[in-house]
């Protein structure tokens, strides 16, 4: 029970944001909100012993049971891990946000308030056994990350990536829901568990491929693979605790999550291995030779990233080619799985301390121009030696923990070539090639990044504030990341044993019983191996590039700006979907309402009379109608007449006033065909709509009936006729033929028993149809702050030109 | 342009509180007779239109200081919390619960949650009628 709720209390808590943020003004924000992760890490910590023996934890709360839709919490060592990363990153990045964000100058509750709602939706993610409420969190991912991004909404260039973000992932996340929508047609459930027991028959199966390409897409565009990492560097825009947060530990990872998380069930196609592998190389060797090239301290983090989640990526397809082996818990592509999860560990700690530093530097000197940076190292000490850790972890340097999972990213790379299935051998050792280019690569972005930050000249006029050290506050999180890139070095065996083995196992379930089986032991010597010598390789030509960096710097512009991805994705959102589908657009949307209406009307009565004829369901019956007595004339004859004199009348006051009495007839027609609770509404809406003209009555424009009625507009009659035989048919067809017999009887006989009331109409609403009656109310209320925003936003414009003019 | 509408501010006054009682009654009878939270809603909101016609906004607003966005955010509240009560006992989201109560001064009663979510309904229909009816009474 609590397991689920769990995954709610941070929204639950963003629901009090606003409250905390407007009524105690003295304490900043984030340390209330700094409770919640704090209590969820040492939550989920208390599942560490079960789990690392393998043991899982699931909890199951139906949401619509009849779909088989229901919030499931699993948790096994992969998702155990993701939670911990989770809870506890964020408890390190809202500590430091307390410290970035200014309590005066920024809108803190707006920022705390999206923050946690990320956190539900990305514990969702790693939870969730049910692949549509996987879904929902991670479309939520998305739409969170979205707000985050443009959190500083008045710059063009924040809304600009929060935009591009949002539509890569959310693209990915619908191409997502596909692929489980077909993986749950061929396993009858929509619970993953149950999906991978399955696994071995779906891969006869002819849409197999197809979903397994359409859960890919949803990976990817969330990874930032190659080609969709673009939205990456430009979500950079936000503050930097988040892309600290959502860029670096959680929500690009969710991908790799996803990946990991069905293996066990795609893990038998070698389309899936290819794809994996092969994309993940690309993209870490994409990613870290574009990161050399960036000018802004978050954008080169921003590439590394892109890189390095390729370098996992590529793993884990690696790792899928343990399910095509003979005894593969013995071979070396064991190795693939655990590097992958284990570098996932050290990223997060070692990314989350640089994206931190990055954000100190751009606090401190106010700008992350890194050519405009240098010399900080004596007057930055502390945040120098964390970005030297750091980066030397990212660079896969001893005594840090990238070393460590990087000496076996070698290792599972060299082993590609020892596979000879799929017409791998020809390919395969390009692999270890790649991942060596890519290194050194890596190598020199970790330098210059560190390097040309805090060492050279100061050059003080060029910044924009005069440099100091960041408060303790702020260094308290980057410290004790930097502090856990070294201890993980010095204690491996000790983390991947509670943490990796037992995530493997969920990777690989088919290998392992339990986690001590994962027969791997990580240690910072093992001798004069090729991995070795490659890493010896890696420092020596990265040094060799770094220092002649100068020189062929300039090289990358030599790629046209035109040809980039960028490129494209600017040419497909600016001129095809911005100014062409507006011109087109512009053709039919004139801003008259009367247009609209006329559209609509025209469509509505062909589509459903042709329906009518085509499906030849037109029939005329009047058995069973009740005689029509002389007050319902001469009714009709003043809803008649009251109709034409709303159309005819010479002013807007007959208008609306015959068009009260139309209202009420029909209300009173209601009360003789017995449904009062229709005629009280109609009654009373009636009532408020005449008082809503009246109130708006003033400001309208003059009425220009005289020049409209001396020209008889035939289309609209047209129109009109046709929309009143249309209702006229279907009404008819509907009382003279019943396939099956009325739902009304259901209503009546069990509107005591089952809902415990006596009008059925109120029952429906609140009762039967209660999801209807819910998402209207919403509705409605969106309607209302819809028009209250427009009106207030208007009012407020006009006030400003006053004070302008 | 100020008018004295002397007999029309009287008859206000009292007939506001009829409409509005006749409007509670509605809403609790809804179950079994005509009415509801929707209704009774619409009900409320048009006896508080009747104020705005027979007084000015400004006078209204200081009679019931009411924020409506505020009212439809609560209504909202209530509805989804009544629906998500269900899921904490264990039953699918939106299950309803009813019994028969004996309560001093009533008798047997019949208490329901769905007359919580339609309060819901009731607050969210109020708060927008007037949220929509008094900003575009302010525009000026």
């Amino acid at each position: 029970m609590l397991q689920v709720v769990c995954l709610f209390i941070p929204l639950i808590a963003a629901i009090f944001m606003p409250f905390l943020f407007k009524k105690i003004r003295n304490i900043h924000t984030g340390w209330f909100v700094l409770l919640v992760p704090l209590f969820l890490a040492i939550y989920y910590a208390t599942f560490v012993p079960s789990i690392s023996k393998g043991e899982t934890a699931v909890v199951q709360f139906d949401w619509i049971p009849s779909l088989g839709i229901s919030f499931v919490s699993y948790i096994d060592g992969l998702s155990l891990l993701f939670s911990l990363l989770i809870s506890g990153i964020g408890a390190l990045v809202v500590l430091y946000s307390i410290f970035y964000l200014n309590r005066k100058k920024e809108q803190l509750h707006n920022f705390y308030i999206y923050l946690l709602i990320f956190m539900s939706a990305m514990l969702g993610v790693v939870q969730s056994d049910n692949m549509i409420t996987l879904y929902l969190f991670w479309e939520l991912t998305s739409i969170s990350s979205f707000l985050l991004i443009g959190y500083w909404y008045n710059r063009d260039k924040s809304r600009f990536g929060a935009l591009k973000s949002m539509m890569i992932t959310v693209a990915g996340g619908m191409m997502m829901l596909g692929g489980f929508v077909l993986l749950s047609l061929m396993g009858g459930t929509f619970s993953i568990r149950s999906i991978i027991e399955q696994a071995p028959l779906f891969a006869t199966n002819d849409t197999f491929v197809i979903a397994l390409v359409l859960i890919l897409l949803g990976a990817f565009t969330k990874s930032a693979q190659f080609p969709f990492y673009i939205w990456l560097p430009d979500a950079m825009e936000a503050p930097t605790p988040v892309s600290a947060y959502l860029h670096s530990a959680t929500m690009v990872k969710a991908g790799i999550y996803l990946v990991a998380r069905f293996t066990p069930v795609f893990a038998l196609s070698e389309v899936w291995i290819w794809l994996v592998a092969g994309i993940g190389l690309l993209t870490l060797f994409w990613g870290s030779f574009f990161a050399v090239k960036q000018t802004d301290l978050k954008g080169i983090l921003a590439f590394s990233t892109v890189s390095q989640l390729g370098l996992i990526m590529s793993l884990l397809g690696v790792g899928a080619i343990a399910y095509h082996v003979n005894d593969a818990a013995d071979t070396v592509f064991k190795y693939a799985s655990f590097a992958a999860i284990f570098h996932l560990i050290n990223h997060a700690t070692f990314k989350g301390s640089l994206f931190m530093i990055a954000g100190i530097v751009d606090h401190e000197t106010g700008t992350r121009d890194i050519r405009k940076l240098g010399g900080l190292m004596s007057i930055m000490p502390v945040s120098f030696t964390v970005a030297l850790i750091g980066s030397f972890s990212m660079a896969g340097l001893p005594p840090f923990n990238g070393f460590l999972s990087k000496e076996m990213f070698l290792t599972a790379m060299l082993s590609v070539t020892e596979f000879d299935l799929f017409n791998f051998s020809t390919w395969a050792p390009l692999f270890p090639i790649i991942a060596w280019v890519a290194s050194v690569f890596t190598f020199i972005y970790s330098f210059y990044f560190v390097f040309k930050t805090f060492t050279g000249k100061l050059q003080e006029n060029e910044l924009p504030t005069k440099p100091h050290e960041a408060p303790i506050g702020m260094l308290i999180s980057p410290v004790i990341l930097a502090g856990l890139v070294v201890t993980i070095f010095f204690i491996p065996n000790l983390v991947t044993d509670t943490f990796v083995k037992p995530a493997v196992m969920a990777i690989q379930p088919f290998l392992y019983s339990s986690p001590e089986d994962v027969h791997i032991h990580v240690s910072a010597w093992h001798g004069f191996s090729p991995e070795l010598w490659m890493t010896l390789g890696i420092i020596v030509v990265g040094l060799l590039l770094f220092v002649t960096l100068s020189k062929w710097q300039k090289y990358y512009n030599t790629l046209p700006e035109q040809f980039t991805l960028n490129r494209l994705y600017d040419f497909t959102v600016n001129e095809l979907l911005g100014s062409w589908m507006t011109r087109f657009s512009g053709l039919y949307m004139t801003g008259s309402i009367r247009k609209y209406l006329g559209y609509m009307f025209t469509a509505i009565p062909i589509i459903v009379i042709a329906t009518l004829f085509i499906k030849n369901a037109f029939v005329v019956s009047f058995e069973g109608a009740s005689p029509i007595h002389l007050y319902q004339i001469i009714l009709i004859f003043v809803l008649v007449i009251g109709t034409i004199t709303t159309v005819y009348a010479r002013s807007r006051i007959t208008s609306i006033i015959a068009l009260g009495a139309v209202g009420y007839t029909v209300s009173l027609f209601f009360v003789i065909f017995n449904a009062p609770d229709l005629a009280l509404t109609q009654l009373v809406i009636e009532t408020i709509s005449v008082a809503l003209f009246l109130l708006a009555f003033y400001h309208l424009p003059k009425f220009q009936k005289a020049e409209e009625r001396t020209r008889f507009k035939f289309g609209r009659v047209f129109i009109s006729v046709a929309v009143g035989v249309m209702v006229t048919l279907v009404a008819l067809s509907a009382h003279s033929q019943k396939l099956v017999s009325s739902i009304a009887e259901y209503y009546k006989e069990t509107v005591y028993s089952l809902a415990g009331g006596g009008n059925i109409v109120n029952v429906i609403l609140v009762d039967y149809r209660g999801f209807d009656t819910l998402f209207e109310i919403a509705v409605l209320a969106i309607a209302g702050i819809a028009i209250y925003g427009m009106i207030k936003l208007r009012m407020s414009r006009k006030e400003k030109n006053h004070e302008s003019k | 342009m100020k008018v004295n509408n002397v007999i029309l501010q009287f008859t206000t006054k009292i007939v506001f509180f009829i409409i509005f009682f006749f409007a509670v009654h509605i809403f609790f009878a809804g179950h079994y007779t005509p009415g509801g939270g929707f209704v009774g809603g619409l009900v409320t909101a048009s006896a508080i239109v009747l104020l705005l016609v027979a007084f000015d906004l400004k006078t209204v607003r200081s009679l019931l200081p009411i924020n409506y966005i505020y009212m439809v955010a609560i209504g909202l509240l209530i509805a989804l919390g009544t629906a998500a009560i269900a899921m904490f006992l264990d039953e699918p989201f939106f299950t309803h619960f009813f019994d028969y109560f004996y309560l001093p001064l009533f008798g047997k009663t019949s208490l329901h949650t769905a007359a919580l979510f339609d309060f819901g309904v009731y607050l969210v229909v109020v708060g927008v009628t007037m949220t929509i009816i008094q900003t575009i009474g302010e525009d000026e």
